[in-house]
């Protein structure tokens, strides 16, 4: 399967050239971009690792490719994606959020189902990979 | 007006008061000098009067009638604070390009009206006044509301920045599709279509606003197969993905009932049509906020007084009261789609409900300066004969916060459901990263959806089929004032 989260998940993949792009339309928006890594993709998984803070302060495309290469390098089978937060008042919140790497083999989601009365069925989605600890998963 | 007007002079307590009948202007609800308070409530009406009618006072009588008049003169107004109580006509404009029509502006004092109700609202601005003999026609276009008035309501629940944090989907419009066909499909059946489309890559499914409760498909087997679906289609995608249940029903008792049951199931909204009341509405959205669902409104009915220009209410109005009363999604039109909606128009309704404060935009049909003092903003819905070739049109329109709703264009795509949705996530996906990449989509539109359909087959086969198909008819809801030509 594929993770379908982030802005164009349903796109081939996108290369370097076309993430700069995304990064200089952000910072050209006067958004902060951020890099942020996980092994565990469950839909509701909030909280992704920040590989370092928001870069509210780094205005070129480059230096922010530099941390986005690096997070890749120091974590080849994670899932990585590159967020934009916008400060202004009334949004404060993200603009945009697309992975730029994922694990290799993508195993997916088990749904256990809990029957109880009247047909209710209370679900619980499950990532296959969590069965083992943090960072030996992919 | 239909009676004979006294010429009398009324400046004197003791005339004005006479038994009898004097015109409306003369009363007191006619006051060109008047300057608006900024806690008032603003109307503006466009007036249609009978033949030989005083626009002014034909003004006058709106003012009146829909604040504390009657036909006749009542000495009880004076065990009142009437002055203040009256409503103001203080501006009447001849409407550019339309005789015998004029843009009458009414002033309403903040005491009228009942803190955070819309039914009291409507009661006044609307109740009796429509049907008032001495005009031909009505239309309430638009409305300002004060501040101190806005801040009783609470609002949406949700709001558009908090869906999407919800939802974890930014920097992109959302996607949906109403289950079709709307009627008449069991159960099971419906929720397949909620399961392949939901898993192609679509983000909302969609009861449609006529499905409560029937007899091919009851509500509680309906919920139970749509969150089947919607859970499969999360673990199959691992994104968040929902259905608007339709918790429209016939009593507020069976509401709270289908909506608590949506929320046991596990389901991130419920729906509701706007012919259940205003009251009704505001209720959900209580009902929404107390249980962290998004609430979406299908605006059921509203054509009946939104689309003739001279008589009803501007949807912008109604996009006002409803960012008051309390939902998260409104259908607002698509300008490209099937149904009624001038470019212009629909951009002033998606302004009212996105934006933190408008300014007065006549070319948008925008009249007033609105500050909406913080409130949440409602993520405007365009549904209703749209599909993946009209992406750049559709993006350019209506910007990112937008649910766009594709229901024939994606369950009746030739290669299936889940091709269709997956059509139009591609076409959605790529458009948004040429725009972001500074290509002008509106103009590079088709070419970029053509090299998206290269690795994509079931984008290609929508085109094939779809590519051409538009609805250009003229729109009757216009704004009347065009933009001027300046100088470069």
């Amino acid at each position: 399967m594929r993770v379908t989260q982030g802005t164009f998940s349903f796109l081939p993949d996108l290369t370097d050239q076309q993430i700069r792009a995304q990064i200089e339309y952000c910072l050209g928006n006067g958004w902060a971009v951020s890099v942020e890594y996980t092994d565990d993709a469950h839909p509701r998984n909030i909280y992704w690792d920040m590989y370092g803070a928001p870069m509210f302060d780094i205005r070129d495309a480059a230096g922010v490719m530099a941390e986005v290469d690096a997070c890749r390098k120091t974590f080849p089978q994670h899932y990585i994606k590159v967020n934009a937060f916008d400060s202004t008042h009334g949004w404060e919140s993200l603009k945009l959020s697309f992975i730029v790497n994922r694990p290799a083999n993508e195993p997916g989601f088990a749904l256990d189902r809990q029957e109880a009365a009247g047909r209710m069925i209370r679900y619980t989605t499950r990532p296959y990979a969590t069965g083992r600890p943090e960072g030996e998963r992919y | 007006m239909g009676q004979q007007p006294s010429s009398r002079d009324v400046s004197d307590p003791r005339e004005r008061y006479r038994a009898g009948v004097i015109k409306y202007a003369q009363m007191g609800y006619w006051q060109p000098d008047y300057v608006p308070k900024d806690t008032d409530v603003l109307a503006m009406f466009r007036i249609t009067p009978q033949d030989g009618v005083d626009p002014d006072e034909a003004a006058a009588a709106v003012a009146g009638e829909s604040s504390t008049a009657t036909w006749t003169v009542v000495w009880t107004d004076r065990l009142t604070a009437c002055d203040w109580y009256r409503a103001k006509a203080y501006k009447v404009d001849p409407v550019p390009g339309s005789p015998g029509q004029y843009f009458a502006y009414i002033a309403y004092d903040l005491d009228l009206f009942e803190p955070g109700s819309i039914a009291n609202l409507t009661a006044s601005i609307i109740g009796n006044v429509f049907g008032f003999k001495p005009l031909k026609a009505l239309r309430l276009e638009d409305m300002r509301i004060p501040v101190a008035y806005v801040k009783t309501f609470s609002g949406p629940p949700t709001g558009v920045v908090v869906e999407r944090e919800r939802l974890d989907k930014f920097g992109r419009p959302l996607l949906g599709a109403t289950v079709k066909p709307k009627l008449g499909l069991s159960g099971k059946n419906y929720g397949r279509v909620v399961y392949e489309a939901l898993k192609g890559g679509l983000d909302f499914t969609k009861d449609d606003e006529n499905i409560n409760s029937q007899p091919f498909m009851h509500w509680r087997d309906r919920y139970l197969y749509c969150m089947e679906a919607v859970h499969r289609a999360q673990a199959a995608t691992g994104e968040i993905k929902g259905t608007y249940l339709n918790v429209t029903a016939g009593t507020m008792e069976d509401m709270y009932e289908r909506a608590d049951f949506a929320k046991e199931l596990g389901s991130v909204i419920v729906m509701i049509d706007l012919v259940i009341g205003y009251t009704a509405i505001q209720s959900m959205a209580k009902w929404a906020r107390r249980n962290d669902m998004i609430l979406h409104l299908h605006r059921a009915g509203h054509s009946t007084y939104t689309r003739q220009k001279t008589h009803g209410v501007s949807f912008r109005v109604i996009s006002k009261w409803m960012r008051l009363a309390g939902v998260d999604h409104i259908h607002a039109g698509t300008v490209v789609g099937k149904l009624e909606g001038d470019p212009n128009s629909v951009q002033g309704f998606y302004n009212v409900l996105r934006e933190d404060h408008n300014p007065v935009d006549l070319q948008r049909g925008l009249f007033f300066e609105q500050d909406w003092a913080g409130l949440r903003k409602v993520m405007p819905v365009a549904s209703g004969g749209i599909h993946a070739g009209q992406m750049h049109q559709l993006l350019t329109y209506l910007g990112e916060d937008v649910v766009l709703q594709f229901g024939g264009g994606t369950i009746g795509h030739p290669m299936g459901i889940q091709a269709g949705a997956t059509a139009n996530r591609v076409a959605l996906e790529a458009m948004v990263l040429a725009r972001n990449e500074g290509r002008d989509v509106w103009r590079e539109g088709p070419e970029i959806l053509v090299a998206a359909a290269r690795h994509c087959t079931p984008l290609q086969a929508a085109l094939d089929t779809w590519g051409e198909v538009t609805f250009d008819y003229a729109s009757t809801d216009t704004p009347d004032f065009v933009p001027t030509a300046t100088a470069a």
